[in-house]
């Protein structure tokens, strides 16, 4: 990157006095953040929970879908995690409820060709992930956060979170996933994003 | 553009989606627009590709809060431009014009 | 003469307070290429470690005034970049900006009129370019600004609109006041609505070119009435700015 002028004075809307144990949860290149903010790439999308559905599709067995009720009759538990933004925005210590992807997929059957996953949304986003990037606890569908229903701004009623990759990764308004044989670059993906997005890689652009 | 109001919730009791104030226009684009295009294109018509209706790049809703911009028809919410800036390049997807019309002068 | 996409860097030579939040800031630009009324400018500031933010502001400042602009910036309390332009920013720094930009919100005399300027708040600033550059240009063109803001205090260019206003070019300015006014005011005291509009628009007529811009409620629903109202779409510019009442 070329020389950069220096503005004077200028530091910028960061964490300021993080300990030194903090630090360390912060992945290069982010900054610490106490409020929640809100990233769209479009209007909220507003389904009613009557005429809400998750499916899982694809390379399984059988396809599954849940109504909403039938959701929520899902094993669900609780995450603490530490969630980071492309945008350079970390949180810490972010509260969930939901269900884990291993649960659902519980009740299909994987081919043993589907090697990935595309997590489609209410709106037409989507995001694409390895089957391993999603298992053994990684991924979850949440419902609620920090004790309370899942706010539509921030992706109510339900989203998927997967901790371990930037937050562009974790759909909002998820609706379901399609097991694939193929990978399919997503919304941000397919336009200069990094395919997998590793926050501590600082896999932000495709390239890096 | 926003003027620098990046945080600041609209004090409205009619009942309108929060959301929606923070939606921008192409303006709030242009920048960006004009380094990938080379001039400014506010001014340039672009049919979308979803519903057919015509519109000037400045007058699409842009959705700016996001790891990039999308640039949405304002009749039917379809997306017309995504734009991405990454350290060394801007990237333009402009699928959801069916055309975008340069005037030459 | 450095091209509109490129980033040069600018000297701020003056600094100037509005309003107990609004400040403008005037920037030396010896390579400007000079600019239109409306467009705007992005500003970049970057620390120490190379963490970046880039803002965009409206040029307030007319055309007529070479290698220099002046911005007007409102301070936003838990903003990350209007409190660093407030609090740290004097004389003598020098900013990163780009531009001008844009092509859509814009006007000059040469377009004509009648013209009808709509803003909320902070809005005003492009549509100040263009009043300030009309009164250079001489133009007699039938000009209202009806401008929106939260309380008379608050009010962005107050004497130097009422200065224009009293001058004999056919310029109008109507206020109205949202949260609170004072005891003796004659201007509308709620939010810009189809009614207000239609008053506004009345004596101007269905040829007037408009130009609005502020918060995006304020933006949509006057757009919208002035379309309703009988202005062709095409004459009707709207320029967005986001969140906050007025």
């Amino acid at each position: 990157m070329s020389e950069r002028f220096v503005t004077r004075g200028f530091v910028g809307r960061r964490g300021s006095g993080s300990t030194a144990d903090v630090a360390s949860r912060i992945p290069p290149g982010q900054y610490l953040t106490t409020d929640f903010p809100v990233l769209s790439a479009g209007p909220t999308p507003r389904t009613p929970l009557d005429q809400w559905s998750f499916r899982i599709e694809g390379l399984v067995g059988e396809p599954q879908t849940w109504t909403w009720d039938a959701f929520m009759a899902l094993a669900a538990r609780e995450w603490v995690v530490d969630i980071s933004c492309v945008t350079k925005w970390t949180k810490l210590d972010m509260r969930w409820r939901g269900v884990s992807v291993d649960t659902l997929f519980e009740h299909v059957e994987l081919d043993p060709a589907a090697a990935y996953v595309v997590a489609w949304s209410d709106g037409g986003y989507t995001t694409n992930l390895p089957v391993p990037d999603v298992l053994n606890g990684q991924a979850f569908i949440a419902y609620e956060y920090d004790g309370r229903p899942l706010a539509p701004e921030h992706g109510g009623p339900a989203r998927l979170v997967v901790p371990a990759r930037y937050f562009w990764k974790s759909a909002k308004w998820v609706r379901g996933l399609r097991l694939q044989r193929d990978d399919e670059p997503g919304f941000w993906e397919s336009l200069g994003y990094h395919n997998r997005g590793d926050q501590w890689r600082e896999e932000r652009y495709s390239g890096d | 553009m926003n003027d620098g109001k990046e945080d600041a919730l609209m004090d409205d009791a009619s009942g309108r989606d929060p959301m929606a104030d923070q939606v921008l226009d192409g303006n709030a684009v242009a920048g960006s627009l004009a380094s990938a295009f080379g001039a400014d294109v506010t001014a340039v018509p672009g049919r979308c590709a979803h519903c057919g209706t015509v519109s000037v790049v400045g007058t699409l809703r842009a959705y700016v809060r996001a790891p990039g911009a999308v640039l949405r028809c304002p009749v039917c919410d379809g997306v017309v431009l995504r734009v991405v800036e990454t350290a060394e390049a801007t990237y333009v997807d402009a699928r959801g014009a069916s055309y975008l019309r340069f005037e030459r002068r | 003469m450095a091209r509109p996409i490129d980033w040069q860097l600018s000297t701020v030579t003056a600094v100037r307070d509005e309003t107990p939040t609004v400040r403008t800031f005037t920037l030396s630009l010896p390579d400007w290429p000079g600019h239109r009324p409306g467009q705007h400018v992005d500003l970049r500031l970057t620390a120490e470690d190379g963490y970046s933010v880039e803002r965009s502001y409206s040029i307030a400042s007319e055309p007529e005034r070479p290698a220099e602009i002046d911005i007007t910036v409102e301070r936003i309390e838990d903003g990350e970049v209007s409190p660093f332009l407030h609090d740290v920013v004097v004389p003598g720094d020098r900013i990163e900006v780009r531009g001008p930009i844009g092509g859509y919100f814009v006007w000059e005399a040469m377009l004509g009129g009648p013209l009808l300027l709509v803003a909320g708040g902070s809005g005003v600033v492009p549509l100040m370019a263009m009043l300030r550059h009309r009164a250079r240009a001489g133009a007699t063109i039938p000009t209202r600004l009806l401008l929106s803001s939260r309380h008379e205090a608050e009010i962005i260019y107050r004497t130097e609109l009422d200065r224009l206003a009293a001058g004999p070019d056919g310029l109008q300015v109507i206020h109205t006041l949202t949260r609170s006014q004072p005891p003796d005011w004659s201007g509308y005291a709620r939010r810009i609505d189809e009614a207000m509009l239609a008053d506004v628009l009345e004596p101007l007529g269905d040829s007037t070119r408009a130009y609005i811009c502020g918060p995006t409620a304020l933006v949509e629903t006057a757009a919208n009435a002035l379309v309703r109202l009988g202005l062709p779409a095409e004459r009707v510019r709207t320029e967005r700015f986001g969140p906050t009442g007025t």
